[in-house]
């Protein structure tokens, strides 16, 4: 009954935002901005002249096959595949107009204005309230009502508040998963970035666990662009607005999520959502 | 084959096979056997020496110099000799055996060198230069790898040789070149501070080796979590890493501690002594060890029987200081062990 | 929701980059700091034997013929074999000094290595887990005795047993080291035979239990062979160990250098003559070169002995793993 109710607002908050959006910024630029972006591991070129837009405070889901490249485009947006030796970027890819591959760009401050969430949850050893401290700790932050503050407000936003208020300082690996994925978005909010990325943030979970996931997802959107990697196609139906279909390292179509869906232009696109191939 | 036959070669099987069942049980037992002797010789060396040395190990024996050509007092200055060489050790040894598990586990390339070669081969224009610095490092960390893997089974006396070759007649004999009048002997001879570096060169590879097996233990996705949320390597390193593999690095250092403190060999010739009245008193003084008195009470004894009270004394409370050592590694591993398992 | 809360988080980012690139180097000077020293290690030991080659007032008496060949006048193997580097004319032959590693090397390991894979097998294999979560620390244990007690104990206890036992005319001899040196290569070879017993796959033994083989079989012909390269391993690292071993061998051995294949003579090894002389040697002298050269190759032996046994293990490491 809640949930169907949650739901409803929901879709009605959507419809009117859209509708505000339309009205207000009708030129606004993109959040993110992708030209002619290449991506190599050594010699093995996984990302052929990738071109898109990724608006701000949407939800953008990237879907295609396994090995496709979409989970390495979505590493590429806060450069986490710098870590893999022999990994190389060519192009461009903008956030803010600003672009991320330029010499310039110092990483650390662009993975906290563009935070990340993993496949498998990864809470690190140690208290819940400590997890979501992490980030401000190492940014110097050390008041401790600033602190719990922020604490508080991440876990609420990730809805795990209520679930974990009365045991902050126990160990994060005590969680459930569905929980510790919920812990692990909460730290990742705690840093107050400015986009959210997912890399199939509940393809280990039970459907129960999966649906508290995508309730967030949607409640954050009016914080955060987020982009989202996943597998599973109801899932990018359910929570995205865009969609962007990868194959082979290209992509082949990208477009509202009604239209990917319901009207492909592609064939390719068509048979990948008809499960088709898969 | 009548069925006669089949019969009786089945009843023929079944009997060897019980027959068999048999054999086995007593290889088992012998096998089992192995187990016994070896706890059994472990319990007749301990036993032997608490019952002719714990009766020894009184105040008086722990808290005096030796007097009666050795055979009488106590062993003072060789424990806290042992103490100050195995502290001086520790300090060499473990921080710096950690830092350089952390630089090739950490900040090293995790490929191959023959991976970063290829890729070298591939590669053209400004990443090449990049990519065969790469390469070299790959290269260096697996060769001081192999190096430090099997240094750890080379033979203490070798270091002994080293300590000599390297710290006395080398660095010691500069350095009282440069600072002492013309025919003054004062680093140019053994003494604490180049037994203690023999000795942290000598745990080094252990302390390297263990190390980097506990850093290995802490999962990527860990490291990939704190780096996605803004962090530095080094506070990688410092809030995730290290407190990962705490546990393991210690259970190596005191391990590897607990060898070095037993340890005679490369003391031979690098400030081991034979009797002093006193406490060494700089780093350029001689000291007295524990073990080392145990091979002189052992072997250069005019009285054997007059030594051997003292003798069994200083071996009660060598294997005291040792086994307390090994054990608190291993209670701590075990700790881990546990707690790891109750975590999932 | 919408209240961006203004943290300054970019406080002290400057201090954190200066701290991240002053780690770096103070790890990497440490990991390069450790790397010299590792490598003088090679260099200094051969550095201090290298005037046999090159220096020739040196090598007139200590050279690889006189240390290897040489035999002087003498009817019997032990009068033409002989170290004496004390004396109008030193003689330098390293003959009885390596036969003496030989012999309690054999010894040791005729005693180490069939009851550690017994043991091994043992406790990988058939002894109840609680058991076996008390056998692997009582043998650290073992492994944790300094080796200047096995040498005391083997001095004191061990050889006046074996004297009144089987009556040895000579109290210190190859028998008392050996034994002596079995008990620390003990816990070598039970250590990595078990690791590498333990590494084999479950479905091994499944495999051979599923096709009626009893335990004993199971453990005998599947997991024993399976294990193999690590007992193998075992074997190698421990006999490197053992040509290295010092104390032990200085204090139990006799320390008699003489030319003797018998094992109830005393012995003097290659390390117990480098513990007993080094400290007395003139430096610079043919006697002080030879005996860096005797550790060069103690150094040398024991290095390649340790890396064909630690490939070995790795080797099957990695196979255990690519088939588990």
């Amino acid at each position: 009954m809640n949930v169907t109710t949650i739901n409803m607002s929901a879709g009605d908050r959507q419809s009117e935002e859209r509708a505000t959006k339309i009205h207000e910024e009708p030129e606004a630029s993109p959040k993110i901005q992708v030209r002619d972006f290449n991506f190599f591991y050594g010699d093995l070129h996984v990302l052929h002249d990738i071109a898109l837009d990724i608006p701000e405070k949407q939800v953008t889901a990237f879907i295609g096959p396994s090995g496709c490249g979409k989970s390495t485009f979505l590493r590429s947006i806060n450069r986490m595949n710098d870590i893999i030796p022999g990994a190389r970027a060519r192009g461009t890819l903008m956030l803010d107009n600003q672009d991320l591959y330029a010499k310039a760009v110092d990483v650390v401050a662009l993975r906290r204005k563009v935070g990340m969430v993993f496949q498998k949850s990864n809470p690190f050893p140690k208290s819940i309230y400590e997890n979501v401290a992490y980030g401000l700790r190492i940014g110097g932050v050390n008041d401790r009502r600033i602190l719990d503050d922020i604490v508080q407000t991440s876990l609420q936003r990730a809805a795990l508040w209520d679930e974990v208020k009365d045991r902050l300082d126990s160990s994060a690996m005590a969680l459930s998963g569905g929980q510790q994925q919920r812990l692990c978005i909460a730290r990742a909010l705690a840093v107050d970035p400015e986009v959210l990325l997912m890399d199939e943030p509940a393809s280990a979970l039970d459907p129960i666990a999966t649906q508290k996931i995508e309730e967030l997802v949607y409640e954050l959107k009016s914080n955060y662009t987020i982009v989202i990697v996943t597998h599973n196609m109801q899932q990018a139906a359910r929570v995205s607005d865009r969609t962007a279909f990868f194959m082979l390292g290209k992509l082949v179509e990208y477009d509202d999520t009604n239209t990917i869906f319901m009207n492909p232009k592609q064939k390719l696109t068509e048979d990948y959502i008809t499960g088709r191939f898969g | 084959m009548t069925s006669v036959d089949l019969d009786t070669t089945l009843t023929r099987r079944i009997a060897s096979r019980s027959r068999r069942r048999f054999g086995e049980i007593v290889w088992v037992e012998l096998l089992g056997l192995s187990i016994v002797l070896i706890l059994a010789i472990l319990g007749v060396i301990v036993a032997d020496v608490v019952i002719h040395g714990a009766g020894h190990v009184t105040w008086t024996f722990i808290s005096e110099s030796p007097r009666q050509g050795l055979t009488e007092g106590g062993i003072y200055p060789a424990i806290i000799g042992t103490t100050f060489l195995v502290l001086l050790m520790t300090a060499a040894a473990v921080p710096l055996g950690v830092a350089t598990a952390v630089y090739l586990h950490e900040y090293t390339p995790p490929e191959r060198p023959k991976q970063a070669w290829k890729r070298f081969r591939a590669a053209e224009g400004p990443d090449r230069r990049k990519l065969f610095g790469t390469v070299l490092l790959s290269l260096l960390a697996k060769v001081t790898r192999s190096a430090v893997a099997n240094l750890a089974g080379v033979p203490s006396i070798v270091f002994g040789l080293f300590g000599l070759g390297f710290f006395i007649q080398f660095v010691g004999r500069a350095m009282d070149a440069a600072t002492q009048p013309a025919g003054q002997i004062l680093w140019g001879q053994g003494n604490l501070l180049w037994a203690a570096l023999t000795l942290a060169l000598l745990t080094l590879p252990t302390v390297i080796v263990a190390t980097e097996e506990a850093l290995r233990t802490v999962p990527p996705e860990l490291r990939a979590a704190s780096i996605a949320l803004g962090a530095t390597r080094w506070e990688t390193i410092r809030r995730i890493v290290l407190p990962g593999a705490l546990p393991g690095i210690l259970t190596g250092a005191i391990l590897a501690i607990s060898r070095g403190a037993g340890e005679v060999a490369p003391l031979l010739f690098t400030g081991a002594a034979y009797y002093l009245p006193f406490l060494p008193e700089a780093l350029s003084s001689q000291f007295m060890h524990l073990g080392y008195h145990v091979l002189i009470l052992s072997t250069q004894s005019p009285d054997v029987e007059a030594t051997k009270p003292v003798l069994y004394g200083t071996v009660f409370v060598l294997l005291v200081l040792t086994f307390l050592l090994n054990l608190t590694g291993v209670l701590i591993r075990a700790r881990t062990r546990s707690k790891l398992r109750a975590g999932g | 929701m919408n209240d961006r809360r203004k943290v300054d988080l970019t406080r002290g980012v400057k201090g954190r980059f200066i701290r991240d690139r002053l780690m770096t180097v103070v790890f990497t000077g440490a990991g390069w700091f450790a790397i010299l020293f590792i490598a003088l290690i090679f260099v200094f030991t051969f550095r201090e034997a290298l005037p046999i080659f090159t220096d020739p007032e040196v090598s007139k008496e200590a050279n690889l013929h006189e240390f290897f060949v040489k035999r002087v006048e003498g009817e019997t193997i032990e009068q033409q074999f002989v170290w004496q580097p004390v004396g109008e004319v030193p003689k330098f032959s390293f003959i009885p000094l390596i036969l003496g590693t030989l012999k309690a090397t054999f010894v040791g390991l005729l005693f180490a290595c069939p009851i550690g894979v017994a043991a091994a097998l043992f406790s990988s294999e058939f002894a109840p887990p609680k058991l076996r979560e008390w056998i692997k620390p009582t043998i650290e244990l073992l492994a944790g005795i300094p080796s200047v007690v096995l040498g005391f104990f083997a001095l004191l206890v061990l050889a006046s047993w074996l004297q009144n036992t089987f009556g040895f005319t000579y109290r210190l001899n190859a028998w008392n080291a050996g034994l002596a040196l079995g008990i620390a290569l003990l816990p070598v070879v039970f250590t990595i035979s078990e690791d590498g017993m333990s590494s084999v796959p479950r479905h091994y033994r499944e495999g051979s239990l599923a096709l009626g083989a009893s335990r004993f079989q199971t453990a005998w012909k599947v997991v024993l062979p399976a294990a193999l390269p690590a007992v193998f391993a075992s074997f190698v690292l421990a006999f490197g160990r053992a040509i290295g071993e010092t104390m032990i061998l200085l204090m139990a051995g006799g320390n008699a250098a003489i030319t003797s294949f018998s094992l109830s003579d005393p012995l003097r090894t290659l390390s117990a003559t480098i513990a007993a002389e080094l400290g007395e040697v003139v430096f610079g002298d043919p006697h002080y070169s030879a005996l860096f050269f005797m550790g060069t190759l103690l150094f040398v032996l024991t290095f390649v002995s340790n890396s064909a046994g630690q490939w070995v293990i790795g080797r099957m490491q990695r196979r255990m793993q690519g088939e588990s």
